[in-house]
């Protein structure tokens, strides 16, 4: 077994398709030095032709993997931050996402688009710490935000290979996540299937990327007393709703944990789903950033919008004797 | 400036071509087979078919909203282009692009883009990706004078200079953004933004096919020949409305004596008087007959199925949760 962080598998899973497919390259600012550690020893391997460094272009750079990938190419997108989604919303949304339909399936559009450190890195204030991926799985792009270093390199090479565009999170709370890995272990995993990483009977809580692992630390403080399932989704758009109503088969009870602001967040479509066609015994909670957060500098500004482990617990303690009154 | 041979009556062919489907279109707007209106071309026309005579079949383009000009002169079948227009199961993109998205692959036809300067980006990745295969394939991008002061196309010029990437730009220059004048909108010159980014570029007479088709040869030869990017600004008058809805809703922008001086110069007129009368008279007449099995077949073929509106949206096949 070998300690594999959730960066160094992120970048060997791009250096494992390069490898594979000649089609894949990357784009991006400062990726031939990796100023964000994903594209480290890319660029001595592959050379400037497979690993570009764009000027702070971002919508044309956007576009121009669009076109790329209209005529055969498979490039790889890193944003060094989440908030470059907003500012090349128009190419990704409505350029590359329509292509498919709009052709009447003439064209694909294979783009990854790699959001290393998405969410707040704590102290970088309010134009960088933002989490969208409700915006993409709303909109209908393929969304993937990893919890863990096996999931970011199973998740990451599906994204790769996979012929539509796919925005893939790796948020900056899971980016520091190391674990300990078979590296022949290591697999595609196919986007669409969630995973239960601990198995419960009260409980159900969907944790969303690094949120998986608070949810995890709650379920480990609260095992004497209720017995929590947490449930990784970990890619938003398609969702696993089957994997979500069998969790809710055993369990009848659902906490939802969410990065994203409370209004039109993807723990809200998450309960309404739930509430029309799944099993609950007990009303359905949500921990999320709230209405319209803006994220402030200060750290405990900036940690007081962010879902914690506090609100958890009491999410979890609530439903579970909501149910028990019920 | 490059040597081209000059095929006058191919040349009078595709305006004759690209103006009277326009007319036969417009005709379906006001009959209500076509839905949503149209952006005609017409008095563009030399553009699209002077561009796209100095082309190859493995040459790419990107179009705009007033894209049926660039479609059809690039070979797409104009059959299957008035189908996709009226939103049919036959069109070129099987009813799903309509007439601002029109599509053929197999041609080179990257698509019609409805967001302004949008497809610059798409045209320039696509001749990198030519590139990098290997191929002498050239990308042309059109876009009106309205796309210049989009931060994305300006972006766009910097990259493919960057880079002597091997892609033509083709500013048509119509004198309008929908309502606003080039003089209310754009400060310095079209060309001058180019020559910012160390990108030829040229003003041609975009009513004049074969003057149209002169310049792009010699833009074409430089990209294909790994000298980089330019730029052609096309001046032509927009005969018609922006859309259809004008036709109706008839908003004053253009004073009557600058409409009659701008159709003046008729690029069908101009290249008809290059070929001789008969063999005009024949090529109207094979026109006519294209364009009436082509209204014929957009009126008799298929709706799209409502069951399938989803269809082709994942080039995967993954299905969507249905809305109800």
């Amino acid at each position: 077994m070998t300690i594999l962080s959730y960066l160094k598998a992120l970048n060997r899973a791009i250096a494992a398709e390069m490898e594979r497919d000649p089609a894949v390259c990357v784009f991006g600012e400062d990726v031939r030095v990796a100023v964000s550690n994903v594209t480290t020893g890319l660029h001595k391997k592959f050379g400037s032709e497979r690993v570009v460094d764009m000027p702070i272009s971002e919508q044309a750079f956007t576009s121009f993997a669009t076109g790329a990938a209209l005529c055969g190419q498979r490039p790889l997108i890193e944003f060094q931050i989440p908030a470059l989604l907003f500012l090349a919303f128009e190419q990704i949304a409505n350029q590359a996402h329509k292509f498919s339909l709009m052709t009447g399936g003439q064209a694909a559009v294979p783009v990854t688009y790699l959001l290393p450190s998405s969410g707040s890195r704590g102290g970088w204030a309010g134009q960088h710490s933002d989490h969208p991926y409700s915006l993409f799985a709303h909109v209908g792009v393929k969304t993937v935000v990893p919890s863990t270093p096996a999931d970011a390199y199973g998740l990451l090479v599906s994204a790769i290979r996979d012929d539509d565009p796919v925005v893939v999170f790796a948020p900056a709370g899971a980016v520091g996540v190391r674990a300990d890995v078979d590296l022949a272990s290591l697999a595609p995993i196919p986007l669409g299937v969630g995973r239960v990483h601990r198995s419960g009977d009260d409980v159900t809580v969907v944790a969303v990327g690094h949120l998986v692992h608070d949810a995890l630390a709650v379920a480990e403080e609260l095992a004497g007393t209720v017995s929590v399932e947490v449930f990784d989704p970990r890619t938003l758009h398609p969702f696993d709703w089957a994997g979500l109503a069998a969790s809710l088969e055993r369990t009848g009870r659902l906490v939802v944990v969410d990065d994203s602001n409370r209004s039109c967040g993807i723990a809200g479509e998450i309960l309404a789903s739930a509430a029309e066609g799944m099993r609950l015994i007990a009303p359905p909670r949500r921990v999320t950033r709230p209405d319209a957060a803006v994220l402030p500098f200060a750290r405990d500004l900036d940690l007081a919008l962010q879902p914690s482990r506090a609100q958890i617990r009491a999410a979890v303690e609530d439903v579970a004797k909501l149910g028990q009154e019920g | 400036m490059t040597q081209v041979r000059v095929d006058a009556a191919g040349l009078y062919r595709t305006v004759r071509l690209i103006r009277r489907f326009e007319e036969r279109a417009i005709e379906l707007v006001r009959d209500g087979t076509i839905v949503g209106g149209i952006h005609p071309y017409v008095g563009q026309e030399a553009i699209a078919a002077g561009t796209c005579a100095a082309l190859r079949t493995g040459d790419v383009i990107t179009s705009t909203h007033r894209g049926h000009g660039h479609v059809l002169a690039k070979g797409a079948d104009p059959a299957r282009a008035m189908a996709e227009l009226a939103g049919r199961a036959t069109g070129l993109n099987r009813g799903r692009g309509g007439s601002m998205h029109a599509a053929d692959f197999s041609l080179g036809i990257l698509g019609a883009n409805a967001i302004v300067g949008a497809a610059v980006p798409i045209a320039t990745g696509a001749a990198w990706a030519a590139r990098r295969a290997g191929l002498d394939r050239v990308a042309v991008t059109y876009f009106g004078d309205g796309a210049v002061s989009q931060g994305v196309v300006l972006e766009t010029f910097n990259l493919a200079a960057l880079w002597r990437l091997p892609v033509v730009f083709v500013c048509e220059n119509n004198g309008f953004a929908t309502t606003t004048r080039v003089s209310e909108a754009v400060a310095g010159t079209i060309t001058g933004r180019a020559h910012a980014f160390g990108i030829p570029a040229s003003t041609v007479d975009g009513s004049d096919p074969e003057a149209v088709l002169h310049e792009t040869a010699t833009a074409v030869e430089r990209a294909r020949s790994g000298g980089g990017p330019s730029l052609v600004e096309c001046v032509a008058y927009r005969f018609d409305a922006h859309h259809t809805w004008e036709h109706a809703a008839r908003p004053r922008y253009r004073t009557d004596d600058e409409v009659s001086a701008g159709t003046s110069r008729d690029p069908v007129e101009i290249q008809g008087a290059r070929v001789a009368p008969d063999e005009r008279a024949r090529i109207d007449a094979e026109i006519e007959s294209t364009l009436d099995q082509a209204v014929d077949f957009a009126r008799q073929s298929p709706h799209p199925d409502p069951a399938g509106a989803l269809d082709h949206l994942y080039a995967d096949g993954l299905r969507a949760r249905a809305g109800a």
